[in-house]
């Protein structure tokens, strides 16, 4: 038994739990057999923002197959393209083995460094989704331990309810211990990205719109200012694009890629240093250096998808206090709303880095899936302002008034009512969680927050 | 547990009728607390104070919990009963106190017996239950409320001062045993703090209210700090005051 201090990737709200690091099946199995009443909950690379992952005082069946002496545990046919995973594989080695042979990950969060459970057990999306969807849209099957130990098989087709359950059920329906995964066909590592800077809010969203051009973008996302103020309020960088066809790349291996991590953020920095000023430089940098006329150009996988892990432990940038990713999404008619929760937190003198804007697809099968069809705004902030609680319940407020929700990978600070109101099937969702864990055995400080299974339950 | 921004879901006062406790909820109470537990003698009183609190909040489920400070070993079951009401105990403010001012020991030394039990012998008890239960919920914060008036212990009220003094490095080393655990105590020191149990008395010199108390404690509950003292600058005259010689120290008009 390893006790250890564990938070998620935002660096807040650290608890303790008994941390069993394992691939092993048999493993998990005895582990999970073992449980206390605090239950049991499995992370992978600890890349969700807040509680997901963590369970205090219980325990944390922490599944990565990094540096996996194995090897990695995945069963690929290039012919077909349907990989099969163990769970614990993260993005990062998937693209490693399939991108030089013609294939890329039908979704990708804006780091490689998750893994197949993580993906599934939150749903993840990309700047895909108005036109792919979501993760679980591309999982053929998956392979589910339950609380009782029994290992099940599960498809969109055989049992499509515990399936849709599992998809963004925040690891609280069983262990993922493998899944299949339709990968997409590509024919270089290269993406052809269109980059346009546009002077305020209003261009950014005219120009996302569902009614322009949009959806004859595989990718498309924009990063928004939220320092700029009066007539640039919302200025920002939209970047739009598709994988290069083979002809386009003037290489002789269009499918070399080579995705390296070139700085690590230190060890220890001092709180304050991402404040408003440094924030607003950096900003104002990025917006000047992005062309003022549309312009087309080649970029490689890491540069287009994951330019933050570039930095290796970037969220140290944050120092001590860590901080908070808010990401939301509201129906495409209320614009509104973005509008006002930009205005608030600039008007708080909330300093966020580039905040990330996108035009989402509708919402698939599973109940607790975040995307659905609307505006998603993401941006990150330092946890230890002050009045902070106080105004994020007020943007929460704005957000569920006008239909919205929250993403639960993303959150480390909505309440139990704010879940309710945000995903109208949740109770549907309760009732299938319980029917697929009577014991009670999964459990979360995300899920003892915000009440989404019953802890009263005794196991 | 508490979540991203600091705000602990179901936070406990032991004491449910201190000033400087309420002071303390005053300021925890924020969007994202979902349970207020007040654990007093006088449930009626301790309603009182929290109107206001429940008011603002009306998603803020608030209980009681009926105990007596000086009942040591009932402090098990009054644990056990909080628990049972709320779950998890993230946060417990200790403010069971008596002062007693004034009494005469000389003529009535039995009445000390009741200093020992709510200032040093019952917060002793629950702090150990408290511990173990926030053990094993792998997080929990005390909040225990000391007095500068144990750092070094003088005459009209020896009793007051030996408690708190007791009860202050018992804390100290409670913490420190539970290193690890994701439990930790935070030790508040105030010093003459004017409230309802100190009123009549004559101010000392560096003397504060609950709120200046209540907003240090805020403050420091998310740090790692183990002892706060209010007004801060109070730490840098006790290590002055601590190391007097007796003879000039007993002299000092405080």
């Amino acid at each position: 038994m390893v006790m250890q201090r564990l938070s998620g990737w935002g660096r807040t709200a650290w608890t303790v739990a008994d941390l069993v690091h394992t691939t092993d099946v048999d493993v998990v199995r005895s582990t999970i057999s073992a449980a206390g009443e605090r239950g049991v909950i499995s992370r992978g690379l600890g890349r969700s923002y807040g509680a997901a992952a963590q369970n205090a005082g219980g325990i944390v069946l922490e599944m990565s197959a990094e540096n996996d002496p194995m090897g990695i545990d995945a069963d690929f046919d290039p012919l077909t393209g349907l990989l099969t995973v163990a769970s614990s594989v993260s993005i990062d080695s998937i693209l490693r083995m399939c991108v030089p042979q013609g294939w890329f990950i039908p979704v990708t969060p804006g780091t490689r460094f998750v893994t197949v459970g993580g993906a599934i057990a939150s749903d993840i999306h990309g700047k895909n989704h108005h036109i792919d969807g979501s993760f679980g849209q591309h999982v053929r099957s998956l392979t589910l331990m339950l609380s009782s130990g029994e290992v099940i098989e599960l498809s969109p087709e055989q049992n499509p309810a515990w399936f849709w359950a599992t998809v963004g059920g925040m690891g609280l329906t069983g262990v993922i211990l493998r899944a299949t995964v339709a990968m997409l066909k590509i024919e270089s590592s290269r993406v052809e990205v269109e980059t346009v800077r546009l002077e305020n809010f209003d261009a950014v969203s005219a120009a996302m719109g569902a009614d322009g051009v949009d959806d004859d973008y595989r990718y498309s996302v924009a990063w928004v200012d939220l320092l700029a103020t009066g007539t640039s309020m919302g200025r920002g960088v939209l970047t739009r694009g598709d994988h290069a066809t083979a002809s386009k790349v003037d290489n002789k291996d269009p499918l070399a890629y080579d995705p390296r991590l070139t700085v690590s953020a230190p060890g220890w920095v001092p709180n304050g240093l991402l404040n408003k000023w440094s924030i607003k430089a950096f900003n104002e940098a990025w917006y000047r250096k992005a062309p003022a006329k549309s312009h087309i150009g080649l970029e490689s996988i890491p540069a287009f998808f994951h330019p933050l892990d570039g930095v290796n432990r970037w969220n140290r940038l944050y120092g001590k206090q860590g901080f908070i990713q808010y990401q939301f999404i509201v129906p495409l008619d209320r614009t509104d709303v973005l509008r006002k929760v930009i205005e608030k937190f600039s008007g708080a003198g909330v300093a966020s880095f580039l905040a990330v804007l996108k035009r989402m697809g509708p919402q698939n099968n599973a109940p607790m899936s975040f995307p659905t069809e609307g505006w998603t705004l993401t941006l990150d902030m330092a946890a230890g302002i002050s009045g902070l609680a106080e105004l994020l319940s007020d943007v929460d407020s704005l957000v569920l008034d006008a239909g919205g929700r929250h993403y639960l990978a993303k959150d480390s600070h909505v309440s139990a009512s704010a879940v309710r109101r945000g995903y109208p099937r949740i109770d549907e969702w309760m009732s299938t969680q319980e029917e697929m864990d009577p014991i009670g055995l999964w459990r979360s400080d995300l899920s003892r927050r915000l009440g989404l299974v019953d802890h009263r339950r005794s196991l | 547990m508490k979540n991203g921004v600091g705000v602990a879901q179901n936070i406990v006062l032991f004491g449910g009728t201190s000033e400087i406790g309420h002071a303390i909820l005053h300021k925890l109470v924020k969007p994202g607390v979902s349970h207020v537990v007040l654990v007093s003698r006088d449930i009626d009183a301790a309603e009182n104070q929290i109107a206001d609190i429940a008011d603002r909040y009306p998603d803020l489920e608030i209980h009681h919990v009926r105990f007596n400070a000086d009942d040591s070993a009932s402090m098990v079951h009054v644990v056990a009963e909080v628990a049972q009401q709320v779950g998890d105990i993230d946060v417990a403010v200790i403010a069971q106190g008596v002062l007693q001012e004034g009494v005469d020991y000389y003529a009535n030394p039995a009445a000390l017996l009741p200093v020992a039990d709510v200032n040093f012998t019952g917060t002793m008890v629950l702090m150990y239950t408290l511990a173990a239960q926030m053990r094993s919920q792998g997080y929990g914060k005390m909040v225990l409320l000391s007095s500068v008036a144990g750092e070094r212990v003088r005459k009209g009220n020896p009793a007051y001062g030996a408690t708190k003094a007791g009860i202050d490095s018992f804390a100290l080393a409670l913490d420190h045993e539970l290193v690890g655990s994701g439990v930790s105590v935070l030790v508040v020191r105030p010093g003459f703090v004017t409230t309802k149990m100190t009123k009549g008395m004559d101010k000392a010199p560096f003397s504060t209210d609950a709120d200046s108390v209540a907003i240090a404690v805020e403050k420091a509950i998310s740090t790692s700090k183990t002892v706060i003292w209010v007004p801060g600058l109070l730490q840098y005259m006790f290590l002055i005051l601590k190391n007097l010689p007796t003879a000039v120290w007993r002299k000092l008009p405080l």
